[in-house]
């Protein structure tokens, strides 16, 4: 099933240019076919997600958005430059910061030295202050190796180090996963935060309960290509067909 | 004066002290092999053509161009640098995707290619350079004559070590390098340009292997066979050391040296070989090397 352009509109910004436009993206692992034509779009302030099931292709577009993966094609537009065949840093130079499913913390460097690490790339970064706000236990363990974190600090770290380098499209990769309920939560207040100070956010997530606290739409992805879009305010009306999708 | 095991000190501090001439020789040298090795996985087995280029330049400079030590102690690590950056972004770059092997072969053939060269326009007896004017002579220290140079290249050594180790450990852009070490990938996601922070890495790396041959130009004689007979020694301390460990370079190094040194004086026959018996035991017993981190 393939969705309309009506329905891969953004809904939450009514009017507004799309901030990242993606069109028949495709991606290959090696000789591997993973994307066979994503088609999306995200509108500025907006948060989405990526729903589906284990390898039907989630973090495989966040990847080839972020431009890591060894082979793609297709069209990925921030605010309407193409991003194709730029090499990563130079998307992330961009204004897209990515924290990786596995999370990238590196066990040669700090913790703060794995903060300061992403270089700034444009102005409307957080403070260092703002965000040991947003995450204050990064604060009492500025000089440990930053893989001695548990995995919640590490989750912070990781969406710590992108908020300062002024990028304004942030590309999560299920930060809850493996995660305690009350780690969770603040993750979820975090995202939530963001939102409001106007951060975009795509969201690779599993867990469809956390994704609709902090989602304005949620896109289904299922064998490497975007079958539906549900508004988060209509997700509990449309909740079978979505455990249809997840095969829950 | 005092002799310990029937041996006079006057000995044993001269050899102790060319221990720790060789020692700094190895540290510098395996230094660049570590850092090389760390962030492009490649063993670079033209190093030691690369130290004997440095050497070359410095004496080139000199009787070509009439530049002396201190100028050459500069220009050549710029120079075969230079060449550094142009090999690796020519070939290395090419293979870099390929198992260590591909490298390791690459900068063998390569460094058998430029000992010809050099063999071919230079001969193999050796060319002097002479010790700088302000360096000669040396200081009697009552149990041993220290002569100025030798304590200068320890010195020296030491100074570039500790600044390279500072530069790595304590810098941002030593944090870039020990990131895009450990994640190429993701580093590069951060915006950073890994590509150009590999080949100034390289080119990093042979420069301090032609400061170390400039240094060693007024001890040792320029010949073109220099850096092949040391280069053998260089990664046995590398691998005593561990494989892209920066301190583990240098104190191995120094260690090594030492070692070496001492052998001489107390059993000579075993001191062309100890550092190589030391490999063994640390491949045994701690194949990741003294200073290593398990694979």
């Amino acid at each position: 099933m393939a969705i309309t352009e009506a329905a891969r509109a953004p809904a939450g910004a009514a009017g507004a240019a799309p901030l990242l436009t993606v069109r028949g993206l495709e991606a290959w692992y090696g000789e591997s076919h993973v994307l066979h034509g994503i088609d999306f779009d995200v509108a500025p302030g907006e948060v989405v997600t990526l729903l589906g099931r284990n390898g039907a292709g989630k973090t495989t577009t966040l990847k080839s958005i972020m431009g890591v993966i060894g082979k793609r094609k297709g069209s990925v537009a921030l605010e309407g430059k193409e991003t194709i065949d730029l090499p990563s840093r130079a998307i992330a130079r961009l204004g897209i910061g990515f924290v990786p499913e596995e999370r990238g913390i590196y066990s040669s460097l700090s913790v703060e030295e794995n903060l300061m690490l992403p270089p700034k790339i444009r102005e409307g970064g957080l403070s260092l202050e703002r965000i040991f706000t947003l995450f204050p236990n990064l604060k009492e363990r500025l000089r440990s190796q930053g893989t001695k974190l548990s995995g919640g600090e590490q989750q912070m770290l990781a969406i710590g180090r992108i908020l300062r380098t002024g990028a304004h499209l942030l590309l999560l990769d299920e930060p809850t996963e493996g995660l305690a309920p009350v780690i969770i939560e603040q993750i979820g207040r975090t995202i939530a935060e963001l939102k409001r100070e106007g951060f975009t956010i795509i969201l690779v997530e599993q867990n469809f309960r956390f994704a609709q606290t902090v989602a304005d739409r949620h896109y289904v992805v299922e064998q490497g290509k975007v079958v539906d879009m549900i508004p988060n305010a209509e997700l509990d009306a449309n909740i079978d067909k979505l455990h249809r999708y997840l095969g829950v | 004066m005092f002799e310990l095991l029937g041996i006079p000190p006057q000995a044993l501090f001269g050899q102790v002290l060319l221990g720790l001439i060789n020692g700094s020789f190895y540290a510098i040298l395996s230094l660049g092999l570590a850092v090389i090795f760390g962030l492009l996985n490649i063993i670079n087995f033209a190093h030691g053509a690369q130290y004997m280029m440095g050497a070359f330049v410095a004496w080139m400079a000199l009787n070509y161009l009439g530049l002396n030590y201190w100028f050459a102690l500069v220009l050549a690590p710029i120079v075969v640098g230079a060449v550094g950056v142009v090999i690796e972004r020519l070939l290395l770059k090419r293979i870099s995707h390929l198992d260590h092997l591909y490298g390791l072969l690459l900068t063998f053939g390569l460094a058998l290619i430029i000992q010809g060269l050099f063999r071919n326009q230079y001969g193999s007896s050796g060319l002097p350079y002479g010790i700088p004017p302000q360096l000669a002579g040396g200081q009697n220290l009552g149990f041993m004559f220290l002569p100025n140079y030798r304590a200068w290249v320890i010195v020296a050594s030491l100074a570039v070590c500790l600044a390279t180790w500072f530069l790595i450990e304590k810098t941002r852009l030593g944090a870039y390098l020990r990131a895009a070490t450990e994640n190429p990938t993701l580093t590069q996601a951060f915006g950073i340009n890994v590509p150009l922070l590999v080949t100034l890495t390289y080119g990093f790396g042979v420069a301090l292997a032609a400061f170390a041959g400039v240094l060693a130009a007024p001890v040792y004689s320029v010949n073109p066979n220099m850096g092949g007979d040391l280069i053998i020694v260089v990664f046995a301390v590398v691998v005593i050391g561990g494989m892209g460990s920066i301190m583990g370079a240098i104190v191995t190094g120094f260690a090594l040296g030492l070692v070496e040194g001492l052998t001489k004086v107390f059993y000579p026959e075993a001191s062309s070989t100890v550092i190589f018996v030391i490999m063994v035991l640390v491949l045994l017993v701690k194949p990741a090397g003294l200073f290593g981190r398990p694979a």
